[in-house]
């Protein structure tokens, strides 16, 4: 028996979320009285050894021309190839786009129950329960899986990571079936931007900001701050702003520990996307903006007053003039 | 070329979300239900666009549920497509619903599956993955493009921090979330034909349930927002430092 976690990489690097599920998969082996073990697919540039300091033990490594890239078909089949081998009855991804795609299939090809978007470690009290986010983070869901295998992908953001000493043992693995079926002819990445999904801190503008001209402020509270940008949805929609920063019921869903919205409403399918955010920031010159109601802080004003004061006071805070 | 395009149904995205029978239901009385927004705005609209491009393509709808449906897979056929299946069968276990798509689709051997990227309601993110692996078939999640020429699909994916452009031969099952298609309403010509177009309901073939929701429950409601004067924003810097510990 043990907790099998998948490491998911972008360009040979262990993304955030992934640290997030190792740590959520030691915590999950410690709670069955068992051990963690983790599986890395496609090179790497990292020491995976330094898992161990996740609470990993072990560390499967499948490297090699054929796994360069995910192809979730080949993934999930090494995955679950690995978990079978290994006897693990418990097996976590992130909830971030790699796990969404390779988890589902995992589960089919284990007949394993599955519970996507879990923010809790599961409740073993009575049969195996997790607890997830529903109605786009308007609800939570208790959800028993019934099955001697369980598969878990953990949302972004919901477990906090711990890292102590350790190191972990490192044993390739290697791909005993075919090569997937799926070429990637290109990769786009916004450089030198913080991930929108794994951001810690955003600050998002809406339609009270009147047009992209003015845009600067958000991108300079943003960089203040280290954070990334997001946008409602009419603001993408006239492109504004690209598409990948739109937050909400049809765009993404986050849940960073900072949310600064700047001249956004609050329309119940905006706050869909953001309100499992830690702390809500509002500012908008309207008292009666429904996003007050969803707001830790708000302050009424005039966004292009506000927001320059803030940018001067968190300057003045990291000793920037 | 035979599009499979699934589409489900959510309550609407301002409805009120409340629990009966001891937090174990959806409140779902009185609520206005509607075709899940990836699948209504971007998988099917794609969908009919590829028609329109090649007029001899043939777009099944398919839908798991209960009569109860039936006007939501009216009105995705006035969208477009050409007859529809509802699978006569009720369930919130991804595993069985996607079994039970997968089943028909084997049968029906589609080029494509569409799928929204999720529902709005349960959130689950996998019925696409899971009829891709029953299938056997690759999957692309996530997908905001999507080009075919000949039998093979170019579809541009969001990755975290950016997109990729895949490159894949169908048969192929494909997630879409915005970008896909520009929203449509249907019109008149449209609710007019949806009356006349088959819907056939079978019955669910025998499938294992692997998950049960035990309960759901709300989150704790905001304590209020502290109000800062907007002569002094300044303060906010210190709350989020201070208070708040965010920065
Ligand atoms: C099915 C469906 C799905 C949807 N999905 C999404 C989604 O995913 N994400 C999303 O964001 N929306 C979504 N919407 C749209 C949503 O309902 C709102 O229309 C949208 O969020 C409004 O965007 P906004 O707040 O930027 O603009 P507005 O509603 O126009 O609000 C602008 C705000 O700025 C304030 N303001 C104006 N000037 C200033 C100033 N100088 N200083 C400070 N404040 C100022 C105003 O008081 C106002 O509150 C969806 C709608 C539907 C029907
Ligand atoms: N009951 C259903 N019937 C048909 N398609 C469904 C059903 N449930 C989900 N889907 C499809 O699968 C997508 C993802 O749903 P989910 O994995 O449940 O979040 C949806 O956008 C639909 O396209």
């Amino acid at each position: 028996m043990s907790v099998l976690v998948f490491i998911d990489q972008t360009e040979g690097k262990i993304k955030k979320s992934s640290y997030e599920a190792a740590t959520y998969a030691a915590d999950t082996a410690k709670l069955l009285g068992t051990h963690a073990e983790a599986i890395v697919i496609g090179d790497s540039t990292e020491d995976l050894s330094a898992l161990g300091q996740y609470g990993i033990q072990k560390v499967y490594h499948c490297a090699g021309a054929d796994v360069s890239h995910l192809d979730a078909q080949v993934y999930a089949r090494i995955v679950s190839e690995c978990c079978t081998q290994h006897g693990a009855t418990v097996v976590v991804f992130s909830a971030n786009t790699s796990g969404k795609a390779i988890a589902p299939r995992v589960s089919v090809r284990l007949k394993a129950g599955l519970v996507v978007g879990a923010i809790a470690l599961p409740e073993t009290s009575n049969g195996f329960v997790v607890k997830k986010s529903v109605f786009s983070g308007k609800a939570f869901a208790h959800v028993a899986i019934n099955t001697a295998v369980k598969v878990i992908a953990v949302n972004p953001n919901a477990y906090t990571i711990t890292k102590t000493e350790g190191t972990a043992t490192v044993e390739s693995l290697s791909n005993s079936g075919s090569a997937g079926k799926i070429n990637v002819v290109a990769v786009n990445k916004v450089t030198g931007e913080i991930p929108l999904s794994e951001a810690e801190l955003v600050v998002s503008g809406g339609r009270g900001l009147k047009g992209p001209e003015n845009w600067g402020l958000v991108t300079e509270l943003a960089s203040l701050l280290g954070a990334a940008t997001a946008c409602s949805r009419p603001v993408a929609d006239v492109h504004w702003r690209p598409h990948h920063e739109h937050v909400g019921q049809t765009g993404l869903a986050i849940a960073p520990n900072l949310y600064i919205a700047i001249g956004i409403s609050g329309a119940i399918q905006h706050l869909a996307g953001v309100n499992r955010s830690k702390t809500i920031v509002v500012i908008n010159k309207d008292p009666e903006a429904p996003f007050f109601k969803a707001a830790d802080y708000g302050i009424v004003g005039d966004a292009f007053e506000v927001v320059p004061k803030i940018i001067t006071a968190l300057k003045k805070l990291k000793g920037i003039s | 070329m035979k599009i499979l395009v699934c589409i489900s149904k959510t309550p609407d995205t301002t409805a009120k979300i409340a629990f009966t029978d001891n937090n174990t239901k959806f409140a779902g009385d009185g609520v206005q239900w509607i075709i899940n927004p990836y699948d209504e705005w971007y998988s099917l609209v794609r969908a009919i666009e590829l028609k329109e491009a090649d007029p001899s393509t043939i777009i099944h709808l398919i839908h798991a549920g209960t009569a109860d449906s039936d006007p939501i897979i009216r009105k995705a056929l006035a969208l477009g497509g050409d007859e529809a299946i509802r699978i006569d069968a009720d369930s919130q276990d991804s595993y069985y619903i996607a079994t039970q798509i997968a089943k028909v689709a084997q049968e029906g051997g589609y080029d494509l599956i569409f799928t929204g990227k999720e529902t709005i309601d349960y959130n689950g993110s996998s019925i696409g993955a899971m009829i891709a692996e029953t299938l056997d078939l690759p999957f692309i999640s996530h997908a905001v493009k999507f080009d075919l020429s000949g039998s093979t699909a170019t579809v541009t994916r969001e990755i975290e921090g950016g997109e990729e452009v895949d490159q894949a031969p169908l048969p192929l099952v494909v997630s879409c979330q915005k970008g896909m298609a520009e929203m449509r309403i249907p019109g008149m010509k449209g609710i007019m034909g949806a009356r006349t177009k088959p819907l056939k309901v079978v019955t669910p073939a025998e499938v294992d349930t692997l998950t049960s929701v035990v309960s759901f429950d709300l989150p704790p409601a905001k304590s209020g927002v502290k109000l800062i004067s907007p002569e002094t924003p300044e303060e906010l810097v210190i709350l989020l430092s201070e208070e708040a510990k965010v920065i």
